[in-house]
């Protein structure tokens, strides 16, 4: 679950992690005449799921009302394209209004689950302001690693530790980081976090620390212990996505036009490349369980064919616990349920796929069957030019 | 030889009684595993498909001398039962459970590992993995038992079903399996692919290996490097996920491209530069395999 940076910084807030003073928040059909403004510059901040905001107009600063009215004006609604968005945009429907700060240092902090040690860890560098991609490539000496015990938290001596690396020795700031960093772990490991990033974490010209964004990542497995975060809109899915989510079937919708469905995640993610392969490109990657039912297969093919994209599916089950004949008894149900448009290959492999094959024969309905996943690609390609 | 499962494997079941447990271990005793007891909470003293069951795994170890078990529990709850395995003594765990927090999972890790550091050595398969089976002796897992043959392919792998379709062709092929690993889809998890090579590498019964891998983190990249330096047997390998887009999980927890790590070019350019044989198109594994098997006889 991605949360914005409102939303991330609700969390900080909650663990004394130091953010700009906060006006509010303003949604499309509202302005801010709802926000006491005691005092300008502000920052407006575009509140959508991407990094590279700035460059792509997502931040502005205004200097009195009428400037914050225009701006807020504009930018909600707009669709936002930055290098993280991959060619789309992103509409902007809400936007943050904060207190604007003057920097005079910018440093780059995280903390990550790192997969190989299987421990939560600490990226930092003193130089923050760009990503952690850019910061890898051009300054990789200056990125600090730092293990965390994943019950003890981040320890006292480490958090000196960092801000010594982190070249903050003022008194008063270093107790402020110091506590500071303990609690971002904090906020790590109490949600469950995949990632917490702050970048930049800004030393104001007055001295003070301050986490100007937050990204903030809480792991989905997870939410059946975070009802805060499980009731926060899902903002990373489309509205197909929610739907399917909702019935318990894992897609994501995809560019191509050759619907999938398949069970098991990996097959799934093969047969898209395989699809690929064949030369054409899928509408989605659908995962209808190990079991693969006549309620999951039904309600898979009507997820599916939601997509006007869609112009052939391809239905890649390999029988392992449930036999071949068993699912193709599923397939013919579930097809007389839902009104099918476009053609279907099936591809059926395991136990009983002699029985399987006869049951799709002889059942009145157009499959078309394929011997392999190979031939299966072949012919859904085919089908859709 | 095999690794990790044998038919002398004295199996418990974690979570036996219910609607999975259940039915996987009618299907793992089916297949010949040595099941010898279950584990539920309240209702130790009862019998589930003639298994004995216990309220608790120390209970069950010091009746039934079980060595090995196959987690079917919640994932809420499931880390807990891993523990409760590690330290009452179990030395091989089998997590089948999907879905378990990632920091439950850590802290699992970091117990563990103190265990190690104390000379108990337990191996932990999973999560959210198939199992481990070995063809002809025993099965612990959720895996179709009739797609396998006892032969002397090695595989593991990241996936489920994605596993089954390569093990087929290696079964229609006439190799066969020694043992096939499923080490899961999750981004913390417990055997990895060097650990398990390492183990089919010592393996006599096995003479090659297949490693499935996918998208997200640099396990294979860590295979292909441990592989050039140690392995000599021939290895083979499929890594799923080429075309999945950035930034989004394909299903497992643990398969996805965060910014430039994880990427299925990085995988295959060091599987690659490791002398391994990288398929390219999954339907292709068993003419490959058998192909380059044959030259090298």
């Amino acid at each position: 679950m991605k949360l914005v940076e409102y939303e991330g910084k609700d969390l900080f807030i909650k663990y004394s992690i130091p953010t700009a003073k906060r006006y509010g928040v303003v949604k499309i059909g509202e302005d801010i005449s709802k926000l006491k403004i005691d005092e300008y510059p502000v920052v407006i901040k575009a509140q959508v799921l991407a990094g590279g905001r700035g460059k792509a107009g997502g931040v502005k600063i205004a200097k009195n009302e009428s400037e914050a009215k225009e701006i807020i004006k504009n930018m909600l609604g707009m669709t936002l394209v930055t290098h993280q968005t991959g060619g789309k945009g992103i509409k902007v429907e809400e936007v943050l209004v904060e207190k604007a700060n003057d920097i005079e240092r910018e440093i780059y902090i995280s903390v990550i689950m790192d997969r190989k040690i299987s421990s939560p860890t600490i990226i930092a560098s003193k130089e923050g302001g760009m990503s952690i991609e850019e910061l890898a490539k051009d300054k990789p000496e200056l990125i600090i690693k730092m293990p965390v015990d994943v019950e003890s938290g981040l320890m006292d001596w480490q958090a000196r530790e960092l801000a010594y690396k982190l070249d903050i020795t003022d008194k008063s700031l270093f107790c402020e980081f110091t506590a500071f960093a303990k609690n971002l772990v904090k906020v790590f490991i109490n949600y469950d976090a995949n990632l917490v990033e702050v970048n930049p974490l800004i030393i104001t010209k007055e001295k003070k620390l301050i986490a100007l964004d937050s990204k903030v990542i809480v792991d989905d497995n997870s939410l059946f212990r975070h009802k805060d975060i499980a009731s926060l809109p899902d903002r990373e899915s489309s509205e197909l996505e929610k739907e399917a989510k909702k019935i318990e079937i894992n897609y994501i919708g995809l560019d191509g036009s050759v619907g999938c469905m398949v069970n098991g995640a990996g097959l799934a993610m093969a047969t898209l490349d395989t699809i690929k392969l064949a030369g054409g490109d899928a509408a989605n990657f659908l995962d209808v369980g190990g079991g693969a039912n006549v309620e999951q297969i039904t309600n898979a093919f009507k997820i599916i064919l939601k997509d006007p994209k869609v112009k052939a599916v391809l239905v890649n089950i390999f029988g392992g616990i449930m036999k071949c004949d068993n699912i193709a008894k599923g397939i013919v149900e579930a097809a007389k349920n839902v009104d099918i448009k476009v053609p279907v290959v099936v591809r059926l492999e395991g136990t009983n796929v002699k029985e399987g094959k006869e049951i799709l024969k002889n059942s009145g309905l157009k499959f078309e069957q394929a011997d392999s996943l190979w031939d299966g690609c072949k012919k859904a390609v085919a089908l859709c030019k | 030889m095999s690794i990790i499962l044998n038919k002398n494997s004295r199996v418990l079941v974690c979570g036996i009684t219910g609607g999975h447990g259940s039915f996987h271990t009618e299907q793992c005793i089916a297949y010949g595993t040595n099941i010898v007891a279950g584990v539920t909470p309240g209702k130790g003293g009862t019998k589930h498909l003639g298994v004995p069951v216990f309220n608790t795994v120390s209970d069950a170890v010091k009746e039934t001398s079980a060595d090995t078990s196959m987690i079917f529990v919640p994932a809420p709850y499931a880390a807990d039962s891993i523990l409760e395995c590690a330290y009452n003594g179990i030395k091989v765990i089998i997590c089948i459970t999907e879905g378990i927090p990632v920091m439950d999972m850590a802290r699992v890790k970091k117990h563990l590992n103190n265990l190690k550091s104390q000379g108990k050595n337990i191996i932990l398969v999973g999560p959210n993995c198939p199992g481990v089976i070995t063809p002809g002796e025993a099965k612990c897992g959720i895996m179709p038992g009739y797609i396998h043959k006892k032969g002397s392919m090695g595989i593991v792998s990241r996936s489920g079903t994605l596993t089954y379709e390569a093990v087929w062709q290696i079964t229609n092929e006439g190799i066969g399996e020694s043992t096939v690993v499923g080490i899961g889809g999750d981004p913390v998890q417990g055997m990895n692919f060097v650990d398990t090579i390492k183990l089919f590498n010592e393996d006599n019964e096995t003479k090659s290996i297949l490693m499935i891998g996918e998208i997200g983190g640099s396990a294979e990249e860590d295979a292909a490097k441990f592989i050039k330096e140690n392995v000599k047997k021939p290895v083979f390998a499929f890594i799923a996920g080429k075309t999945a887009p950035k930034g989004r999980r394909m299903g497992h927890a643990g398969a996805i491209v965060e910014g430039s790590a994880g990427t299925h070019e990085s995988k295959v350019k060091a599987l690659k530069e490791a002398g391994i044989t990288v398929i390219e198109n999954l339907s292709d594994t068993g003419k490959i395999v058998s192909s380059v098997l044959k030259s090298k006889v």
